[in-house]
């Protein structure tokens, strides 16, 4: 894959977003950076409640305004502009034009009593100035983009008679059709039987090779990552504990976490067949009651007594510099004291 | 018991061939669909259709298929949590569609069934404690004074610590409370259990954890599972054998251990081939499964899985291929894939 500019279109920086409970504040997204770059498709990785949602949704602002705060030092560029300062107008604006949102349950993003068309012409009437016949024409030509069988009577089909599969395409169709240069997918494929979520990845990846859309590809599932991203983030308590391009995840896990996520996969084959998996003992600690060192020191194998002590920042795991902001294309950062050495991770095979 | 001697030849008997745990035999379950004015039955979902299989005792059998298949509609007629439409299940030579109610009791507290999602499975107004109890007393598993003694093995038995008797629901993580379903499904002693779905809603690091609890379980107790999943891998993974179902018909039951080697049912490839290999190296090419899975109120005249079979023929549109034995308890269910 060609990249045609070297320019991040977003710029993350410092990102901590709290919200206000009950029980108090919690901060569910604690100083994230990162770049995204035209025509990428970047993973976020992580367990729930690791912050990769609330990120996401920072960035279209789509977090209940009255319980939500962010830090003052807290700044998503696009284009010149902090997303986190503009009015709910301005953000209305950018959502579905500039930035593009597919979720996890197409049956709750559809509404139930209008018919397809009726949708993505909805979308067109507000971030176009296309006359209604042509709106029609442009939802037609989006059905048929994301290969939808008999695009022109799905059109006037309601979402109660399409399966989940052709509902996650009118979904995807709907966050396209004006041409976003950034597409957030938070879980696209989780609700979908496996035939289908291969579908939809290989749709999803056409398009950004037609269109040149950025994609935020949020997910659970190892997997997904290895199949569809360029680079990866991988985030646990809140935090980005490692960052690379996915092969460096993959075949080079720095952080004991990551390694410890892709040893916990049961794998298809006679090697492990039956025998214990190698699972992370212990839980993801409560956001209310964080440890002072490092978050998942409690469950690291390679726990030494300075990760108790202190929170290590994200450094350059060959140079050991701090890189705080997990920024740039190419350089990894890991946010640990001890990352494993590159000759333990050779050893790794997929 | 008559019915023993006509066990299938699907395994050949290893040298003491125990009975099978579970035997189910053409199994049929059709759910109506009413409509209309006089609210008729104007469908019927054929959720299984003439199934038939066996698990030996000790033997952990895995069901795969998406969803929409059948398979945890099968778990539960094996459970006779559904009534069958027709056909017949055995555990350990009793039919259990016979018998009166107050013997279906009785061998219910030797089949219990641990379910996907703990939150709805749990009473969110009962402590774990008061959950065991309840069901330690309903079976009487154990005289009244060994009650509490019980209930302290069960939570150590599965992980939880001991001075969490007294918390509900809600104050366990997701993790924890399957480990509480699975305690409660353990609290009558079953040699069979039933796992639908077990770790399908689990993080990946905590579904590593129960995975292995489940594997100390059968191995410690003895355990016979039915374990019934979407995710090929964990099944591969955990089981000794697995079937592969597709519209309520079962497409092919292989050993685990290499399906890769095994899987000879195209449906069973494509679903290998659609499971996301961890390794960027190794992205799926284009050969992904084309179109979606029929309705099953209309399933489609002779193979089920015609509609987007890569290599199919005439004769597949016409008649339902039966589900031939290839030996070593592989069978499998096409036209084109030839007897060796």
């Amino acid at each position: 894959m060609h990249m045609p500019e070297d320019r991040p279109i977003l710029k993350v920086r410092n990102l901590r977003t709290r919200f206000k409970t009950d029980r108090g504040i919690v901060t569910a997204v604690d100083g994230v950076s990162f770049d995204l770059y035209p025509g990428e498709t970047l993973g976020i990785v992580g367990e729930s409640g690791c912050g990769k949602s609330v990120t996401n949704k920072s960035i279209i602002r789509l977090l209940p305004e009255r319980v939500t705060q962010y830090d003052p030092d807290s700044n998503i560029s696009y284009h010149g502009q902090n997303l986190l300062e503009l009015s709910e107008r301005q953000m209305r604006s950018i959502r579905g034009n500039d930035i593009g949102m597919i979720f996890q349950e197409p049956m709750t993003a559809l509404n139930p009593v209008f018919t397809v068309g009726w949708q993505i012409e909805e979308a067109l009437k507000y971030h176009s100035k296309l006359s209604s016949s042509r709106r029609r024409d442009k939802a037609i030509e989006m059905l048929r983009l994301v290969e939808m069988p008999n695009p022109v009577k799905r059109m006037d089909e309601y979402p109660h008679q399409l399966s989940g599969g052709m509902r996650q395409r009118v979904v995807i169709a709907m966050a396209l059709c004006c041409s976003p240069e950034i597409l957030i997918a938070d879980e696209p494929t989780t609700a979908l039987d496996v035939t289908i979520q291969s579908q939809i990845l290989r749709l999803m990846d056409d398009l950004k090779k037609k269109t040149g859309t950025a994609i935020i590809l949020i997910t659970h599932d190892l997997g997904v990552v290895a199949q569809a991203c360029d680079r990866v983030i991988v985030m646990y308590a809140g935090q980005v504990v490692e960052t690379g391009g996915v092969r460096d995840i993959f075949h080079r896990p720095r952080h004991p976490y990551t390694r410890a996520l892709l040893d916990s996969m049961p794998k298809p084959g006679a090697a492990g067949h039956q025998k214990r998996l190698p699972a992370i003992e212990g839980m993801v600690p409560s956001l209310f009651d964080l440890p002072v060192g490092c978050r998942f020191a409690d469950r690291c194998q390679r726990r030494q007594p300075a990760c108790e002590a202190a929170l290590p920042e994200l450094v350059d795991p060959e140079t050991k510099s701090v890189t705080r902001l997990a920024t740039g294309r190419t350089t990894p950062s890991v946010r640990c004291f001890y990352p494993l050495e590159l000759r333990q991770t050779k050893e790794r095979q997929v | 018991m008559s019915n023993q001697s006509a066990a299938t030849q699907s395994s050949p008997p290893p040298a003491e061939a125990p009975a099978p745990m579970v035997r189910v035999q053409n199994l049929v379950k059709h759910f109506p669909k009413r409509g209309g004015i006089l609210n008729q039955v104007i469908a019927k979902v054929h959720a299984v259709n003439d199934v038939s299989f066996q698990i030996r005792k000790g033997q952990t059998m895995g069901v795969v298929g998406e969803s929409g298949c059948g398979k945890s509609t099968l778990g539960k007629c094996v459970i006779r949590l559904h009534e069958p439409t027709s056909g017949k299940v055995f555990i350990e030579g009793t039919d259990i569609g016979s018998i009166s109610s107050h013997a279906l009791r009785k061998i219910r507290s030797r089949m219990q069934m641990i379910f996907q999602d703990p939150n709805s499975s749990l009473n969110p107004r009962m402590t774990v404690e008061a959950t065991l109890r309840e069901v330690i007393k309903l079976h009487q598993v154990v005289p009244a004074g060994e009650v509490d003694a019980k209930i302290n093995t069960l939570m150590t038995k599965v992980g939880l610590r001991l001075d969490d008797r007294k918390k509900y629901p809600h104050e366990f993580s997701g993790g924890q409370k399957q480990r509480v379903g699975i305690a409660r499904a353990l609290a009558v002693n079953p040699e069979f259990i039933i796992a639908d779905e077990p770790v399908s809603a689990l993080d990946v690091s905590i579904q590593a954890q129960v995975l292995n609890l489940l594997m100390d379980l059968k191995e410690e107790l003895g355990l016979t599972i039915l374990f019934v999943s979407h995710d090929l891998k964990v099944i591969d993974h955990f089981c000794d054998s697995m079937l592969v179902m597709y519209l309520g018909n079962i497409m092919e039951e292989m050993p685990c251990e290499d399906i890769h080697a095994h899987a000879k049912h195209p449906y069973t490839r494509a679903l290998l081939a659609s499971n996301p290999v961890m390794d960027p190296d190794h992205r799926a090419e284009l050969t992904v499964l084309e179109g979606e899975v029929p309705s099953p109120y209309d399933p489609p005249a002779g193979c089920p899985f015609v509609t987007r079979c890569p290599i199919k023929t005439a004769r597949c549109e016409q008649e339902n291929p039966p589900l031939l034995d290839h030996g070593n308890g592989h069978r499998v269910a096409c036209w084109e894939v030839k007897l060796q």
